[in-house]
């Protein structure tokens, strides 16, 4: 009962926060709907039972994609008077609703396996040995980690002054 | 079944910290913590705002203020009527809704690190699991709430005090989670209380370099001198709560306090061994120690001389981070090679810690880094 409850208030403000982002005129109050939208993911990761997923998600996308995400919109110009206006809304609007499409109809197609043995706890045991331990997901995550390396050393190199 | 995996200096203990049984269970439970939780808060800023004024009076050969109550003892009272008493100014180009949730914003997450951290055993509102990583989670929110701050205020001197307190956060959460990724190692687990118990010699002793990592990148994530860029007058006000006056200049006022009470609190549930003491019961050892932290931040904060921005970031990445880097590798092959929990060997362990300490931080001030060197523009 209370995981439904938490279940729908947090959708349900996920999809007006995510509606603000689109429809706010301000883009510093995009910004801020942005962050509101990612916390309530968070709040879905909970209900789910997966704590871990949910801090991360905290920490990664309000702590350091949002930080940057405000970073952008200070540094841009004339950005006070609120949106910047341009000639894409059509098109962005037309990619947007193809890729719902899409969603949709992935999402409404697969076959969801569902369970009911109780979740995992604690869960950060199981995830550690499932990415570090044998037969786990050691080289993806190595590889991830070596192209964020590579990702960080390109943009300094890119926006270093000569 | 996955064997789970006990290396390290301490035998991982397997305690459940269940959370006393009221009567009522849950909600009761949630409702005595979130009071305690408060009214600690709310008690220690006072404690801190006295010792800080008083103490640093001392420091500096002057009084301090002495004349509200015994001792100034009122004084942190007397400061909380007449700031709330004041009258609110919001600029008229303000971002009105933006420039009343910032402090709101900023002020929830400096009360919420309170939720995971231990008084005694098992006495916190949520022992998570995952205890640690939600402090760095929630501490990473407050940002936002500085940025909404200088943003809302319409001011380019707050923008600029928001855009200068953000990049020193996101510098000094580097090697302030790479210092708490050594104790996690140690202790085998990242729920608070168990990184409790599992002290059974305080942790500074086995990271003592951890500490001292933690101690300066948490003393500069909250802004206390040396690293208290925020209040430099002569270049950007007050930075971002410029603006701000009456009750919501008192809450940033508050979360800065907060701030610093809930980092002496992680300091000593990570480093100090959090409730464990003998003889005086354990929420005592735990509040004498937070105050005994907080008083060597006040203590440093009179001694050193505050730096430059473009130092505060130099030392961040090309001091705190390597060190810490260093200090996470030789954590990991300490713990890999599983040394004797007995205690000669530790002994053993302390002294050479503090030897990789003294010679690390020698090597670094004499030859890799010195502030000053190179000028890095934010």
């Amino acid at each position: 009962m209370g995981l439904a409850i938490g279940f729908w208030i947090s959708a349900s403000v996920i999809i007006a926060a995510a509606l603000g982002v689109v429809l706010l005129r301000n883009i510093f109050r995009a910004a801020l709907s942005l962050i509101l939208c990612f916390l309530m993911v968070a709040g879905i990761y909970i209900t789910l039972s997966a704590d871990f997923l949910a801090a991360v998600q905290i920490l990664v996308y309000v702590g350091a994609i949002s930080v940057l995400i405000i970073l952008a919109i200070m540094m841009t110009r004339e950005v006070q008077r609120g949106n910047l206006s341009n000639k894409l809304q059509l098109p962005a609007f037309i990619v947007a609703l193809l890729f719902l499409g899409v969603l949709v109809l992935t999402v409404t197609n697969t076959p969801w396996p569902i369970t009911d043995t109780a979740p995992v706890v604690p869960t950060t045991t199981t995830i550690a040995s499932r990415l570090f331990g044998e037969g786990g997901f050691i080289l993806p995550v190595e590889i991830a980690a070596a192209l964020l390396l590579s990702a960080i050393l390109g943009a300094i190199v890119l926006a270093r002054e000569k | 079944m996955m064997p789970v995996l006990n290396f390290g200096i301490h035998h991982q203990v397997f305690i459940p910290a269940v959370p006393p049984d009221w009567p009522g269970g849950f909600w009761w439970h949630w409702l005595f913590f979130t009071v305690v939780i408060i009214a600690f808060v709310l008690t220690m800023v006072m404690g801190a705002i006295y010792i800080e004024r008083r103490g640093m009076g001392r420091m500096q050969s002057r009084l301090g203020p002495n004349r509200t109550g015994p001792f100034g003892l009122l004084q942190p009272v007397a400061d909380a009527i007449k700031v709330l008493l004041k009258e609110n100014i919001v600029p008229v180009k303000a971002d009105k809704l933006v420039h009343w949730l910032a402090p709101v914003v900023a002020f929830a997450p400096a009360l919420m690190l309170f939720a995971v951290i231990p008084f005694q055993d098992g006495a916190l509102l949520a022992d998570l699991n995952i205890g640690i990583l939600y402090i760095v989670a929630i501490s990473s929110v407050s940002t936002v709430g500085i940025f909404m701050a200088g943003w809302a205020s319409s001011n380019k001197y707050s923008l600029l005090g928001a855009m200068r307190n953000v990049a020193a956060i996101v510098s000094y959460e580097m090697p302030l989670v790479l210092a708490i990724v050594g104790v996690v190692l140690i202790a085998g687990s990242l729920s608070l209380n168990r990184i409790v118990i599992a002290q059974d010699i305080p942790f500074i002793l086995l990271q003592p370099l951890g500490f001292f990592l933690f101690f300066a990148a948490g003393c500069a994530e909250i802004n206390r001198s040396p690293f208290d860029l925020m209040e430099a007058d002569s270049e950007i006000v007050a930075g971002f709560h410029t603006e701000y006056s009456g009750m919501k200049f008192a809450m940033f006022y508050l979360v800065e306090y907060a701030e610093a009470i809930a980092i002496a609190a992680i300091i000593t549930t990570l480093f100090l061994g959090g409730w464990r003491g003998p003889l005086l019961p354990p929420w005592l050892w735990f509040v004498t120690k937070v105050m005994a932290v907080f008083f060597t931040m006040v203590w440093t904060r009179t001694t050193l001389p505050r730096i430059r921005i473009d130092q505060l970031m130099a030392l961040a990445w090309k001091f705190l981070l390597p060190l810490a880097v260093i200090n996470l590798i030789i954590t990991a092959i300490q713990v890999l090679a599983s040394w004797p929990d007995t205690l000669p060997w530790t002994l053993v362990m302390i002294i050479v810690n503090f030897t990789i300490l003294a010679v690390l931080v020698l090597l670094w001030s004499k030859f890799f880094f010195r502030l000053g060197w190179g000028r890095i523009e934010v």
